[in-house]
């Protein structure tokens, strides 16, 4: 058997299929309406209307204007655009140099937050408690007047945890009046209402593709006052924050896709989080010594990470895809092989036990048959696994 | 037909492996191993080669994974690797990979897997049957990688597959070019490869504190002065630091004292090699042995008398740390590191 043969699709924390009508939404401005937002034609006219309508679409399920609405080629330009660009902006108005950002975030924070350091930033890696929730108390700690940036993420894309952003935002008020609060969020727009969790950060990072949109489409939410110094220069679009034509399509594809994911979400979040309960419950029975990992009553509906001792979890992905079952762990590094998550490192994690856990996603394709299929074969091959001992 | 793992590299012999195993109407999956995260220019760990392995999977039509065991590598090879040279040892780490790696932690991995065996490209050959196979030296002399192999003995070697041992190395790049395999003109990789080139004394200088000391002569007189025994192997000619008439070798290495020995070549001679680790696939013929004492170095006849190997002939000193491996004629009976 073979994932690619109509396998069981386990990971929609990395990507989702595309939802039915995103791409009959898209085609339209990838054939006759291929005109340039930009123009002052008919053809170009055409184009624009569609562009604005997405930002509409986007603005009302996020809860901003549209006005507010950047689109960006993805969750990580939105998050380096977001995280370096109100830095450099606030440096640039000598109003501060301060980051602060949780030691569990998405590699694209991370990534930007080191540059920052290179650039002579002051950076602090806010820690994260064992259950999967930044530290509220060390994030007040680490703000300051100077403070330009604080950066937190909606929910966790490994262990699926909602972080107390009201918490953060309530710190950043107090503490720090001229930094900005950016979220990432990312992994929280399958499951959450971001109009509503979402509305105390200044700037929130969206990608269409983890909620059955396109690859390469995402937005930023730049809410009014925020200072941000734009990455690309050229030809201003996007309000100057992100030179280079539109690509409209894509912006149709978040918009439409993201608009189809807030009108199903309350029903396919109970019947997401009744599969979950069900793997998860299933696995922790069937395998013995196996753990959860994340406060279960953080988590979003669709993730399981489960944690089984002496495993090493890259053989059991190896034999997982030999029986047609998509799941992830860890981190995929350049060359595909994959490091221990450092999501669970940052959360207190040993090396053995990063080694030793699985993640399941699951998402708006996922099914009953996939639950029943995955319980099948899972527990089996954690134990083939488990008896050569490998894992040190 | 059986379920055979290949370890791909991504350069040409572990590409024509998995070619030829195919061929033979095996069922193939193609793995690549991670093992090294540090900078290193050359070697058998870059985004680069993985691609490689990955594209020549795909051209054949086999599935392909990446396997990272840069834990058990640190762990295994390159942690014992530093602290030897800290010791005044000179370390084999190809020799250390293959038998705790490549054919330890792989192959458990395999196992659990269900597979049937374990192959790579090394030019080296299985011969004999199950329960009784050995490593025998591969059919292109001058590529021969046996010496690598010489610790492994049944019955590990029922689970390993070596085919490109029965071709010269240009019958592999002939094959891997009718093939069409974008590994077929790939350069070979040298040295070791978790160290670029040359820059052997400074990785040892970032991982361990090593402490100054003196070089003497044989007579035990000081002669010069050294920043560490980590830049030394027995042997060693070039740059020992001493201004001397006649061409000086280090003879020997005191780690414990930080005292360097230099001595002319014939300070260098010995006529036995004792070992440790001694690993006896099967006893020789009375005693009677060829020893090689590098990877492609001639084979020397000897005898081995309990773990010691008696030269007929006295040879430059091997320096402790290095493998000694014992054939009878092709045939590879034992290995053993050099005490």
């Amino acid at each position: 058997m073979d994932s690619s043969r109509g396998g069981v699709y386990l990971d929609h924390a990395a990507t989702t299929p595309l939802r039915p009508g995103v791409v009959s939404a898209m085609l339209p401005f990838l054939t006759e309406h291929f005109g340039n937002p930009s123009g002052a034609h008919a053809v170009a006219r055409a184009a624009k209307n569609a562009l604005e309508e997405a930002r509409e679409q986007v603005a009302d399920v996020v809860g901003a204007r549209p006005d507010e609405i950047v689109f960006t080629s993805g969750g990580t330009e939105a998050d380096g655009l977001a995280v370096k660009g109100v830095a450099r902006g606030a440096r640039d108005a000598s109003l501060g140099d301060g980051v602060v950002v949780s030691a569990f975030e998405h590699p694209a924070v991370l990534a930007s937050a080191d540059r920052l350091e290179v650039d002579g930033f002051r950076v602090t890696r806010v820690p994260v408690r064992r259950e999967g929730i930044v530290d509220v108390d060390a994030l007040a700690d680490a703000l300051d007047e100077r403070t330009a940036v604080v950066s937190v993420m909606t929910v966790n894309n490994e262990i699926g945890t909602v972080q107390p952003l009201a918490d953060v935002a309530i710190a950043v008020r107090e503490r720090a009046p001229n930094a900005r609060f950016h979220t990432d969020a990312v992994q929280g727009a399958p499951w959450l209402d971001l109009a509503r969790m979402a509305a105390v950060a200044d700037l929130v990072s969206i990608s269409a593709h983890k909620i059955g949109g396109p690859k390469g489409s995402g937005a930023l939410v730049v809410r009014g006052g925020a200072r941000v110094r734009p990455e690309a220069d050229g030809g201003g679009q996007e309000r100057g924050l992100r030179s280079g034509t539109v690509d409209v399509a894509a912006a149709v594809g978040l918009a439409t896709a993201l608009g189809l994911a807030a009108a199903e979400r309350d029903d396919e979040n109970i019947r997401i989080r009744a599969l979950r309960d069900r793997l998860e419950r299933g696995l922790l029975e069937r395998c013995p010594g196996s753990w959860s990992n994340g406060d279960p009553s953080w988590k979003v509906p669709g993730n399981v990470n489960v944690g089984f001792p002496g495993l090493d979890v890259q053989t059991l992905l190896v034999l997982l895809d030999g029986e047609g079952i998509a799941a992830s762990a860890g981190s995929s590094c350049a060359s595909g092989a994959i490091d221990p998550s450092p999501v669970l490192l940052a959360m207190g994690y040993d090396r053995h036990a990063a080694r030793s856990s699985l993640r399941l996603t699951l998402g708006w394709s996922s099914s009953n048959a996939d639950v029943e299929r995955a319980l099948q074969v899972i527990p089996e091959a954690v134990e083939r696994v488990r008896a050569v001992g490998a894992s040190r | 037909m059986s379920r055979v793992l290949v370890a791909m590299s991504g350069g040409v012999d572990s590409s024509v492996a998995a070619a030829l195993l195919l061929d033979a109407g095996h069922d193939v999956v193609g793995m690549t191993l991670k093992l090294w995260g540090g900078p290193s220019d050359s070697g058998c760990c870059s985004v680069g080669d993985v691609e490689d392995a990955r594209r020549v999977a795909a051209q054949l039509g086999i599935r392909h994974y990446v396997l990272n065991l840069s834990d058990e590598f640190d762990h295994e090879v390159v942690d014992p690797y530093v602290d030897a040279y800290a010791n005044g040892r000179t370390p084999n780490p190809c020799v250390e990979c293959n038998r705790h790696v490549k054919f330890g932690h792989l192959l458990s991995r395999a196992d659990a897997l269900g597979f049937d065996a374990v192959a790579t490209g090394h030019h080296a050959r299985v011969v004999g049957d199950t329960g009784a196979r050995f490593v025998a030296r591969g059919r292109d002399a001058a590529k021969d990688q046996s010496y690598v192999l010489s610790m492994l003995g049944p019955p590990v070697l029922d689970r390993v597959l070596l085919p490109v041992g029965e071709l010269d190395k240009a019958a592999v790049r002939a094959h891997a070019v009718h093939l069409g395999l974008r590994t077929a003109a790939k350069p070979e990789s040298m040295d070791v490869c978790f160290i670029a080139r040359g820059g052997r004394e400074r990785f040892i200088a970032e991982r361990v504190e090593m402490a100054p000391g003196v070089i003497v002569g044989v007579d035990g007189g000081v002669v010069g002065r050294h920043d560490g025994v980590g830049r030394f192997t027995i042997g060693q000619r070039r740059r020992v630091g001493v201004a001397a008439g006649e061409r000086r070798f280090v003879t020997a290495i005191d780690a414990a004292t930080a005292t360097v020995t230099i001595g002319c070549h014939e300070d260098l001679l010995r006529d036995e090699i004792a070992l440790d680790e001694l690993v006896l696939h099967r006893p020789a013929d009375d005693g009677r042995v060829h020893a090689q004492v590098r990877a492609h170095g001639a084979p020397l006849r000897a005898r081995l008398l309990g773990d010691t190997v008696l030269l007929d002939e006295p040879e430059p000193r091997v320096a402790p740390g290095q493998t000694v491996a014992l054939y009878d004629g092709d045939v590879v009976v034992g290995g053993g590191i050099a005490r």
